[in-house]
């Protein structure tokens, strides 16, 4: 029982968590909370699997400061990513615009699972046995080997 | 019917054959494309290295802005190339970029000063509106002050050949 709560208490520690917390106070929570998700949403241009807030590349750092400078501004979370996205391009939002080059990058998904619902809509067409009625000498026999059955 | 699904194979072959082609034929997929590109170079005011006074504009001509720091050791790498261009007459602008005056004033000294002038930006906030992230980076900017081109990793002899008739088509 013990080792469960030590485990739960684990579990839910990262749920504590905020990006340099003691460099970038703010008054509210809500800020805090607005800070951590544009963090985790906006990607580092450097490291690129990686978001600005999991990221130590320095680069990242100073866009983190950026972010805050922004936010103690005024500015709203569209236009801190506007901001960022004016300098480093679409690249840096996790989230990427719907537009004519970006399109395969939205729909190239429901395209494919469309064309594999075709084929396997072909396919099952194609393989549809051809039934036909029995004709009565099986019926016949069918109700004879089911009277065997039977009994 | 059945005969043309014999090509399903062959043709998922060959789309996936032209996806590879388009994603291992890309030089570099690190290198971001620069939304940038046609735009004025962002307005800064910050000191040269060199002899500290204030600056906010680049020379009215066509310049490469190259980003650099001594942090950088591909810096150091493309430093030699970029003396031999500016024996050839190539203007040179130097950022340095989240580093320090004196260190950087060391490095020209034993390395060759390429540059017309160097702009500190030891805090990296030109380097932000330039939206660089990994020195060193080089701008083609036109005599309008309009950034033109990037290049981002070292200039080399290869890299040049490329970039030379669009930097040569903006004089």
């Amino acid at each position: 029982m013990k080792h469960i709560i030590w485990v739960l208490a684990l579990v839910c520690l990262p749920a504590l968590a905020v990006v340099e917390g003691h460099k970038y106070q703010f008054d509210n929570q809500r800020d805090q909370e607005r800070f951590t998700h544009l963090a985790e949403e906006l990607r580092c241009p450097k490291c690129q699997n990686q978001n600005l807030a999991d990221s130590n590349a320095p680069v990242a750092s100073d866009m983190r400061a950026k972010m805050y400078d922004l936010m103690v501004d005024g500015k709203s979370d569209q236009e801190i990513v506007d901001y960022m996205v004016d300098r480093y391009g679409d690249f840096v939002h996790y989230i990427p615009p719907m537009r004519s080059q970006t399109f395969l990058l939205w729909f190239g998904p429901l395209i494919v699972f469309v064309l594999g619902l075709l084929v396997l809509m072909w396919l099952k067409r194609s393989q549809k046995p051809v039934v036909q009625p029995l004709s009565a000498a099986e019926k016949a026999k069918l109700d004879e080997l089911k009277k065997k059955a039977g009994s | 019917m059945k005969r043309l699904m014999l090509f399903i194979p062959l043709v998922v072959f060959f789309g996936m054959g032209v996806l590879f082609w388009v994603g291992l034929g890309q030089e570099d997929k690190s290198v971001l494309p620069s939304p940038l590109i046609g735009k004025p170079f962002p307005q800064f005011i910050l000191n040269t290295v060199e002899s500290g006074e204030s600056l906010n504009h680049l020379p009215q001509e066509a310049v490469l802005v190259n980003v650099w720091a001594t942090w950088c050791p591909t810096c150091k790498a493309e430093h030699e190339f970029l003396n031999a261009l500016a024996q050839q007459g190539v203007k040179i602008v130097g950022i340095n970029y989240k580093d320090d005056d004196f260190k950087a004033r060391q490095w020209l000294k034993a390395y060759g000063n390429p540059y017309l002038f160097n702009i500190a930006d030891p805090d990296g906030q030109l380097g932000l509106e330039l939206g660089v992230y990994g020195a060193p980076e080089t701008f083609l900017v036109d005599s309008q002050g309009i950034i033109r081109g990037k290049h981002v990793g070292d200039l080399n002899a290869r890299v040049w050949e490329k970039l030379q008739p669009q930097f040569e088509a903006l004089k």
